[in-house]
């Protein structure tokens, strides 16, 4: 591009939302996304590098300025293709990767301004393309051979995707009766729609996968089942990490304490939100404290507050910057009217005569040097213990991974920390049997988990076509 | 969707339910559930696996009418279908040889626990069996224990058949010399049970039935206290020890949504309860 320096543009183009007053009390998406003059206006801003940094963050490569340009030249179709060739879900990618630590971190434009928002352009041409309908891609010629996936999270579904283009018969079995993992029981409704993960799943059964609903694998069938007598040729796991951490301090069983989880499969997966209209309760009280720092924290703390929790109050044991959800999340929880409460942690919960919790004991903290994660570790302070009123309390200080599979899966290697060992293709200890997304990693992010997806259906492929010869 | 094969009524409001789901007949156990949804807006409910049959690939279960979605599941009739079943769920019971079982059943769980008398029967144990009911009316499957039972009571609260109350159940135990315990039914009657055969020493294994909504260990709602440690009764038991369980929180936790659960059942009683939940 020999242009004569361009012009730049340092402001991003903002994203139209909902506002604070009016989306605090309703579960309806909170950004609105760009409108094609939004979105054009934005690509504009992109200088297409010849040597583009912002590729190297994103986990699955995308040709982040290829797609971009396409969107300048208002070719909208060709750029989601583009998309596509390498990141099957990216209407939800765009709504819910954390961009600004990803591909938007090495942005360029980042060091005069701000960085191209790669992910709402994303998100725009998904959405765009979503409601013209979506094109099925030629599948190659079936191979004969059949995959099981267990667990229909992004990491389950991108493998299946890519398996069922290759030709491979493709079954996903998952425990729960909706597919989509953790983003539909998990990530609320006004972050990321369920209409959206539908129809991506849709876009995966159109492809010839079978999806099995009800299905725990482990107790049904365990894997050497599936490879013995259900005529499976390999097996992915994408099981996620699904399994409540609790602080293990007294009173944590009283009533009114949720974990993050099941807050959320409530009112996610269930509707509790449209109690009674739909038939699984949820309580929530007026005063709701919310322990814990991540993107789990700040949905909980979202959702209590759209249920209509007078207040609820973030309480996190570190500091503002040590917080680990995303920067755009917190702002939006806060413009929303959530408060946050730093370096203090809950040391005990007191209950009245019914088994309820009225009161939280909290003790204040102070941050020492840092420990293995880099972050300052949080002591506490001797006799700064306080009294918090609460009615409900949401815990949300992290999950580890679902443990059926490997409680019934011999000869499977596990690591310590419960998670499945697997090399850097998926490969697991045991034949034919992959891994990939939080169930190897331990939580992580929907983008990770799409990526070791992908890796493990090119490693199962080569190993399914290798067995063929 | 699972079809509803046969369907009968034992007792007021206890309805047994046989139903099409091969898969799942062919890897139930003694001491597992399943987890249903009758509608689209339903909850998943659980309930304990009654019987299996793998050459039929039919399960059964019994089920209590107590709330709206036990309600709206009484009303289907053989032929329709239930919207989701997911299991089988939970670790099934210990079977082998004990020695001699006492097995104490109360209400709607007399019907899982004919299942395991015929496993444990099947092990080469002797058994003794107490089944018990609010009030008469409520019993069934008198014969069928009987038959497979080497001593055989029966108890009912206000003593209009058998025994009055569990009482007796000293007796009992000072004339036989019982290995093990096994006891399914009501919190308050578990309880009863674990206190008496702990004063014998004798291991008691309770089936607990805490709220539960995924049951595969993913929302900690149905954590119950053992031995001072937490358990997920969904994956961990539904089987635990007697003798170490905290039955305080337990019936605290189970209390812990009756208003909706009230507020659900009136509504839809309101509106007419019909089978979908809507008018
Ligand atoms: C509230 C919340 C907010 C989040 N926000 C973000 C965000 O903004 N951005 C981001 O990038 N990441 C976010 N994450 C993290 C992200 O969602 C996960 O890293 C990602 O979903 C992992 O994908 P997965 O496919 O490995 O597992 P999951 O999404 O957990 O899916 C696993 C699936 O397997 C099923 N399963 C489990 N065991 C079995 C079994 N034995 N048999 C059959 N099925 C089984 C489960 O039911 C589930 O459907 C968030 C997580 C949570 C909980
Ligand atoms: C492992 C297990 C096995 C069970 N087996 C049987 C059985 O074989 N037969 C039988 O009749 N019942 C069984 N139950 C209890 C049964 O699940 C409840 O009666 C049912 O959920 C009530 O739903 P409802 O909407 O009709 O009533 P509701 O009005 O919602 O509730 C009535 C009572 O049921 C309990 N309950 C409510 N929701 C749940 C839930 N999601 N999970 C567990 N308990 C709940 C509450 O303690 C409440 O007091 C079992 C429960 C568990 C956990
Ligand atoms: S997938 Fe995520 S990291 Fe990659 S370009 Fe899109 S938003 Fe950025
Ligand atoms: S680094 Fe930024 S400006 Fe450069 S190509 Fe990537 S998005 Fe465009
Ligand atoms: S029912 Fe959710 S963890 Fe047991």
């Amino acid at each position: 591009m020999a242009e004569s320096k361009p012009k730049i543009k340092k402001e991003v183009v903002p994203m139209p939302k909902q506002r604070p007053e009016v989306r605090r009390r309703n579960f309806n998406e909170v950004a609105l996304g760009y409108t094609e003059k939004q979105a054009i206006e934005e690509a504009n801003r992109c200088l297409q590098c010849p040597k583009p940094q912002c590729v190297q963050g994103c986990p699955v490569e995308i040709d982040i300025p290829a797609f971009i340009r396409l969107i300048k030249e208002g070719k909208f179709d060709e750029a989601v293709k583009k998309i596509k060739e390498k990141n099957s879900l990216p209407a939800i990618c765009g709504r819910v990767c954390p961009q600004e630590g990803q591909c938007q971190k090495f942005c360029v434009l980042g060091k005069v301004g701000d960085p191209v928002s790669i992910g709402r352009l994303e998100r725009f041409v998904a959405d765009w393309e979503r409601a013209k309908g979506v094109a099925i891609p030629k599948l190659a010629p079936p191979t004969g051979k059949k995959v099981a996936i267990i667990g229909a999270g992004p990491a389950g579904l991108t493998a299946a995707a890519d398996l069922a283009k290759l030709g491979h018969k493709v079954v996903i079995f998952e425990a729960l009766h909706s597919p989509g993992g953790v983003l539909v029981y998990g990530i609320p409704e006004f972050r990321l729609p369920k209409s959206i993960v539908q129809a991506e799943v849709d876009y995966i059964q159109k492809l010839g996968v079978e999806l099995r609903l009800g299905y725990l694998i482990g107790r049904i069938y365990t894997i050497p089942e599936l490879l013995k007598d259900e005529g499976f040729d390999a097996v992915f796991i994408g099981t996620g990490a699904g399994l409540p951490r609790f602080m293990g301090i007294p009173g944590e069983n009283l009533g009114g304490i949720y974990s993050a989880n099941e807050f959320l499969i409530r009112v996610n997966l269930m509707k509790s939100y449209a109690f009674p209209e739909y038939d699984t309760p949820i309580r929530i009280g007026r005063h709701v404290a919310v322990i814990g720092g991540g993107n789990v924290a700040m949905d909980s703390a979202r959702s209590a507050l759209r249920l209509g929790a007078e207040e609820v109050c973030i309480v996190y044991r570190r500091s503002r910057e040590e917080m680990p959800a995303r920067r755009e999340e917190i702002e939006n929880a806060e413009e929303e009217g959530i408060i946050c409460k730093f370096l203090a942690n809950p040391t005990r919960f007191i209950g009245d005569d019914k088994g309820w919790v009225k009161q939280m004991e909290c003790i204040c903290m102070e941050l020492g040097p840092p420990d293995e994660s880099g972050r300052r570790r949080p002591i506490p302070i001797k006799g700064s213990e306080f009294l918090m009123d609460v009615d409900t309390v949401i815990v949300a200080i992290g999950r580890t991974p679902n443990p059926i599979i490997q409680r019934t899966t011999e000869g499977l290697k596990v690591t310590r920390w419960g998670t499945i060992l697997a090399d850097e293709k998926g490969k697991t200890s045991l034949e034919g049997v992959y891994a990939g997304g939080d169930i190897v990693t331990g939580e992580a992010t929907v983008i990770s988990a799409m990526g070791a997806g992908k890796k493990a259906a090119r490693a199962i492929h080569e190993y399914l076509m290798g067995k063929n010869s | 969707m699972y079809k509803i094969v046969t369907k009968k009524e034992l007792a007021p409001k206890i309805k047994l339910f046989e139903v099409h789901a091969p898969e799942i007949a062919k890897k139930a156990k003694p001491g597992q559930f399943i987890i249903l949804i009758v509608s689209e807006k339903g909850e998943r409910i659980p309930l304990t696996i009654a019987g299996y049959n793998a050459e039929k690939g039919t399960i059964t279960f019994v089920f209590n009418e107590v709330g709206k979605t036990t309600k709206q599941l009484g009303l289907l009739n053989e032929g329709d279908s239930i919207l989701s079943i997911t299991g089988p769920l939970g670790t099934p019971s210990e079977i082998r040889n004990f020695g001699k079982v006492l097995c104490v059943a109360g209400g709607v769980m007399i019907a899982p626990m004919l299942l395991q008398i015929k496993a444990l029967r099947n092990a080469g144990n002797t058994i003794i069996t107490i089944i018990g009911a609010r009030i008469k009316e409520l019993l069934f499957f008198e014969e069928e224990m009987r038959a497979l039972s080497h001593n055989f009571y029966v108890a009912t609260d206000d003593g209009s058949k058998g025994y009055k109350g569990l009482g007796f159940l000293k007796e009992v135990l000072e004339k036989e010399k019982v290995d093990r315990c096994i006891t399914m039914g009501p919190v308050v009657m578990m309880q009863n049970v674990c206190e008496i055969t702990k004063s014998f020493g004798i291991p008691t294994i309770v089936t607990l039935m805490p709220i539960m909504v995924d049951g595969m260990g993913m929302c900690g709602v149905c954590r119950v206290n053992v031995g001072g440690e937490t358990k997920f009764a969904c994956v961990d038991g539904p089987e635990f020890d007697g003798h170490k369980v905290d039955f305080d929180q337990l019936i605290k936790r189970q209390r812990l949504f009756l208003p909706e659960e009230r507020l659900s059942s009136l509504l839809w009683e309101q509106l007419g309860g019909c089978r979908d939940g809507r008018k």
